[in-house]
């Protein structure tokens, strides 16, 4: 049985179902992302189970026991907000102690979980600091100290490191990842980045209107998005309209070049009009390669990115992008040029909703 | 050329300001014939009228800013948390007391509360006071909301709330350890501009019938010379030191001392 159990889960504002038929089960332990973007739900989700927002429908079960009818302050979850949320009139000691005095933990039990959790998140020294006079990464880390210190059940962090800048977020999110870990805690991660998703967490929710349109690991859902929401906002992805010219064979063709799949086309017919995904890291510029796995196509424009050069080729109608790895010695295509860019079958995926 | 102006209009208006109180101090230091001396201040301070209508005023201060502040910083916080529809509304029940003169509330709470009405508060001198700390109250309200509101804007009511909550705290915690303390500095404001209003206020307490400060000074004024001047001066001192106090909290208060 999974230890955070969210099923059939809806909340509606109104007129508006802005989470529909919500579903996930979360084993002790995991670290779970929910990405969409704006809108989705996914907040909306987290607070539900935080009890910030009642259920229209559904339950919600942290080791076997259904939360809905408790108030926030009873169901024993620790949360990071996106605005820190420090309180400004406490010492960073005294925040990171404020859950344990709730609870009648005082003296030095309190101090000592105090002081190991300043040391977990690297800051044994700020104790006596007031939040202003720390930094945004900081103060979020004082954040995580707090929601973990009266050892909650669950930890939810909602969109922790969006108000931090690049560096301190690369950063964060690899320590919040080590503190989950080493803690063994069962969290819940909200964020609409999927690069950050992908980074730390054990599986990913993607969420469309409401609803998970996918539940899977990082690797599944980058490399099998099972709609084309997932497919186009996980990474970047080339769309690509194909006719099927041999269901039996699945052979298609892009423009006027045929190419086999690897997948099979299932009931489609001669004629129909199918979408193929493909990632523009998946392909490489050759010379002489045809046939299968190859499409030729003129150069349309090249941009230097830094670690890579994205090209924009026209193949037919379609438009594909593919990434070059930047080297000192790599010449980019020049505009108009005829290039041809291999990759391999099973690269290209069928896009079914 | 804009200068001038500036400095000009300053000048005017500081002239304006304080030539009336140079002159009401002057004539307050007047009372001994030929020399300026502090005898007018030496009597209304000796004068056991003074005394006890002072430390009732005080004291009606006081109970006037506990009860603002257990009535005003959890409805203005509830209002911000749960029902921002409401503020506006709020807001212009707040403002009604600067617009019904106190005449009319007073006269309201008798007709309500007299003796012979269902909840008889004129009837005995505690529920003739607790009627007057109502009526302060409700005098206070439009300085005492606004400045409340205002800290709570500050802040972000919201999800310091949930905040506390994720960690185990109850309503009372969250109002007590968290809102108000960090809403402190406002309701410091509100209860100084409070504590000047109930000092000087006359028409509630002088119709309720309590000893307060506001109608002795008033009977002072009709039957003396230069002892109103001096009242008016320490009046002014009181309001003064209550302001400078708002400062001097604000200035102090440890977690506000930088930009957040």
């Amino acid at each position: 049985m999974a230890f955070l159990d969210i099923k059939n889960l809806e909340k509606v504002f109104g007129q508006n179902r802005v989470v529909k038929d919500f579903n996930l089960a979360i084993e002790k332990g995991e670290f779970i992302s929910l990405l969409g973007p704006s809108g989705c739900g996914k907040t909306t989700v987290l607070r539900m189970v935080a009890g910030f927002e009642t259920s229209s429908s559904g339950a919600i079960l942290i080791d076997g026991k259904d939360v809905v009818s408790k108030r926030p302050n009873q169901r024993n979850i620790g949360m990071v907000f996106q605005a820190y949320a420090l309180f400004p009139n406490l010492t960073v000691a005294q925040n990171v102690g404020f859950g344990l005095k709730v609870k009648g933990i005082a003296g030095s039990e309190a101090d000592n979980r105090v002081a190991e959790m300043l040391k977990l998140i690297g800051l044994p020294d700020l104790g006596n600091r007031y939040p202003f006079q720390l930094s945004g990464g900081q103060q979020q880390r004082v954040a995580l100290a707090r929601a973990l210190a009266p050892k909650p059940q669950v930890l939810l962090l909602d969109e922790p490191l969006s108000a931090l800048d690049a560096k301190i977020r690369v950063s964060l999110r690899e320590e919040i990842r080590m503190i989950q870990q080493q803690l063994g805690i069962t969290t819940v991660f909200v964020t609409h980045d999927q690069e950050e998703a992908l980074s730390i967490s054990d599986r990913i929710v993607v969420m469309n209107g409401g609803r998970a349109d996918q539940i899977g690991t990082p690797f599944d859902i980058y490399n099998r998005p099972s709609t084309r929401f997932v497919a186009s906002f996980v990474g970047t992805l080339n769309l690509i309209e194909a006719k099927v010219i041999d269901p039996a064979a699945n052979r298609i063709s892009i423009g006027d070049q045929a190419i086999t799949l690897k997948e099979p086309l299932g009931a489609a017919k001669v004629g129909d009009t199918i979408s193929l995904a493909l990632r523009p890291e998946a392909g490489s510029i050759v010379e002489g390669a045809n046939g299968d796995t190859a499409l030729v196509g003129q150069v349309m424009t090249s941009n230097f990115l830094g670690s890579v050069i994205r090209t924009r080729m026209k193949v037919g109608t379609a438009v594909i992008s593919f990434d070059m790895f930047n080297s000192p010695g790599l010449t980019p295509p020049s505009v108009g040029e005829t290039v041809t860019l291999r990759f391999t079958a099973s690269d290209l995926l069928i896009i079914r909703e | 050329m804009k200068r001038i102006w500036a400095w000009g209009a300053l000048t005017f208006g500081l002239l304006y300001f304080f030539l009336p109180l140079i002159g009401m101090t002057n004539f307050s230091l007047k009372m001994r014939r030929g020399e300026y001396s502090f005898d007018a201040y030496a009597r209304v301070l000796a004068d056991p009228k003074f005394q006890e209508t002072f430390g009732f005023s005080v004291m009606m201060a006081l109970f006037t800013i506990l009860f603002g502040i257990f009535l005003i910083v959890p409805t203005a916080y509830w209002v911000r948390l749960k029902m921002p529809g409401l503020r506006p509304y709020i807001e212009f029940v707040t403002l009604l007391p600067l617009v019904i003169p106190a005449i009319v509330i007073v006269f309201g709470y008798i007709r309500l509360y007299n003796t012979s009405s269902w909840l008889p508060l004129t009837g005995t001198t505690t529920g003739t006071n607790l009627l007057l700390m109502f009526g302060y109250a409700t005098l206070a309200l439009p300085y005492m909301y606004r400045a409340v509101d205002t800290g709570l804007r500050t802040i972000d009511v919201t999800t310091l709330t949930e905040a506390a909550q994720s960690l185990g705290a109850g309503w009372i915690t969250i109002l007590s350890r968290i809102i108000l303390p960090n809403v402190l500095v406002a309701v410091l404001s509100g209860a100084f501009l409070t504590f000047a209003i109930v000092i000087g206020e006359f028409t509630m307490a002088a119709l309720l019938n309590r000893p307060a400060f506001g109608p002795y000074m008033q009977l002072l004024g009709a039957n003396r010379a230069y002892e109103p001047a001096a009242l008016a001066v320490i009046a002014f001192g009181i309001t003064w030191a209550c302001m400078g106090l708002i400062q001097l909290v604000t200035r102090f208060s440890k977690h506000t001392r930088a930009q957040r």
